[in-house]
């Protein structure tokens, strides 16, 4: 049976992890291609790095860390941040990337995922939103880090998403994001019933409830959390094993 | 002399084939080609692919890879598929109603949408993530633990005709073929490059692999 993902994330900025709450009070959290290393011995299924680096001079720190941890861990890595033309996913594919996350670029300008799709496969095109709740079982999406609004419905921005070949949604809830009250399972289900392609939810993992919580009430595919992994409170196996002792099917 | 070819026809990113193919096989000359005159010469070919089969079969003909392939197949070269290096040995894929290589008897169908799960979940397409694998005695599954776990992304699967030609099945919700043999060639659904050390042992086994 297929196993439903745990993915830690690892947000990048000068060549460090770092962590904040709602994308503000950053806090260093290590070298990334240590931590990778770390969390692909414990288990986990996929990598996701994000560059937050504000400023285009830093930009291809990114690609050194992707090298180097392409050529020691041998799972799907997922890179996004800045990525605005065909040739930005071409560079990160290139430098190691298994698949290239899409967010305020794919508001901007939609045909960049179905060019990016059809050049390179669905299967490694991932589509990042970011939703805020509007109103009971609405939300918005927003792009530029989550400051600013769109105007767009998510469900039917995901939907046309898949319409163009996205190969997976990367779904994080703007109201949970560093919270730790859990993910926004709203949210995600509204989106996974909605979608033929995988949901990863994210935003607001503040413990093993939460990831088991995401799968079974939300009907996510994959689960993402960054800070209860990288402070040390959970392990990754850790994680694998409650989800299972909650019945839910993972890789251990 | 080159040990490992991996062919490169354009259609999505090598670069993980051959890192994961170095880690395995530190002294080995592995080198990505689109060349069939290298290929040709290559001990070893590694065959992979992503993207869809109308452009895969396109890039494969325009190249004119397709009688390379044959070729090194027909010499009982060890030769690898990977993905759409799987689909694309078959006759005939759905995808795109795509005339391919048939190497192999057999068609390649889309997963069925709309399929649910024992507990009632919605089945997406494409198929992602880790699934168990069902396998048989191969040398290729020296190592490997039954049900172990490899990496999938893919809407399509192979049927082959001659069941004599599975090598392994996982389940989605139904048993697919994830793997098919015959003489020297071996190829897999799954992204062993991707699988961590359940897949770093496959390409180890290939490596090592003489087929007779």
């Amino acid at each position: 049976m297929l196993a439903k993902r745990i993915i830690p994330c690892l947000d990048v900025t000068a060549g460090r992890v770092v962590k904040g709450v709602s994308f503000v009070e950053l806090r260093d959290a290590g070298d990334p291609v240590e931590i990778a290393k770390r969390y692909d011995e414990q288990g986990a299924d996929e990598l996701t790095f994000l560059d937050i680096t504000a400023s285009s001079d830093d930009r291809g720190i990114i690609f050194r860390i992707i090298e180097q941890v392409a050529e020691q861990v041998f799972i799907p890595l997922t890179v996004g941040g800045g990525v605005r033309e065909v040739q930005d996913v071409r560079n990160l594919l290139n430098a190691g990337a298994d698949k290239v996350s899409i967010n305020t670029s794919a508001v901007v300008n939609p045909q960049l995922v179905a060019d990016a799709s059809a050049r390179y496969g669905s299967q490694c095109i991932v589509v990042a939103i970011d939703a805020k709740q509007t109103a009971p079982g609405k939300w918005e999406v927003f792009t530029h880090g989550g400051r600013k609004a769109t105007g767009l419905d998510v469900i039917e921005w995901a939907k046309k998403m898949q319409s163009l070949g996205a190969g997976e949604i990367l779904l994080t809830s703007m109201d949970q994001d560093g919270q730790k009250r859990g993910f926004d399972l709203a949210l995600t289900r509204a989106v996974t019933d909605a979608l033929e392609i995988p949901v990863i939810a994210s935003g607001g993992v503040g413990n093993l409830q939460h990831l088991a919580d995401g799968v079974k009430q939300g009907g996510a595919d994959a689960v993402l959390a960054a800070s209860i992994f990288h402070f040390g409170e959970y392990t990754v196996q850790q994680a694998k094993q409650y989800m299972s002792q909650q019945g839910i099917e993972v890789r251990l | 002399m080159v040990d490992i070819a991996v062919v490169d026809y354009g259609m999505g990113n090598l670069r993980s084939v051959q890192q994961a193919v170095r880690k395995v096989a530190p002294g080995a000359n592995i080198i990505v080609t689109g060349e069939p005159d290298v290929i040709a010469s290559a001990a070893r070919v590694v065959f992979p692919g992503q993207g869809a089969a109308p452009d895969c079969m396109r890039e494969i003909r325009a190249r004119h890879l397709d009688r390379v392939i044959a070729g090194v197949v027909g010499e009982g070269k060890p030769f690898l598929g990977i993905c759409m290096g799987l689909q694309v040995l078959f006759e005939h894929s759905a995808e795109g109603d795509t005339p391919c290589l048939g190497l192999f008897q057999g068609p390649v169908k889309r997963f069925a949408s709309g399929l649910h799960d024992a507990q009632g979940n919605k089945l997406k397409v494409p198929h992602m993530g880790w699934n168990q694998v069902h396998h048989g005695d191969h040398p290729l599954w020296a190592g490997i633990a039954q049900d172990a776990r490899f990496y999938f992304v893919h809407s399509y699967h192979v049927q082959p005709s001659d069941a004599g030609l599975v090598q392994a099945t996982s389940d989605y919700p139904q048993p697919f073929v994830c793997a098919a043999a015959r003489d020297n060639l071996f190829a897999v659904q799954f992204h062993p490059e991707k699988s961590a050390a359940a897949g770093l042992q496959l390409l180890q086994n290939f490596i090592n692999w003489n087929p007779v």
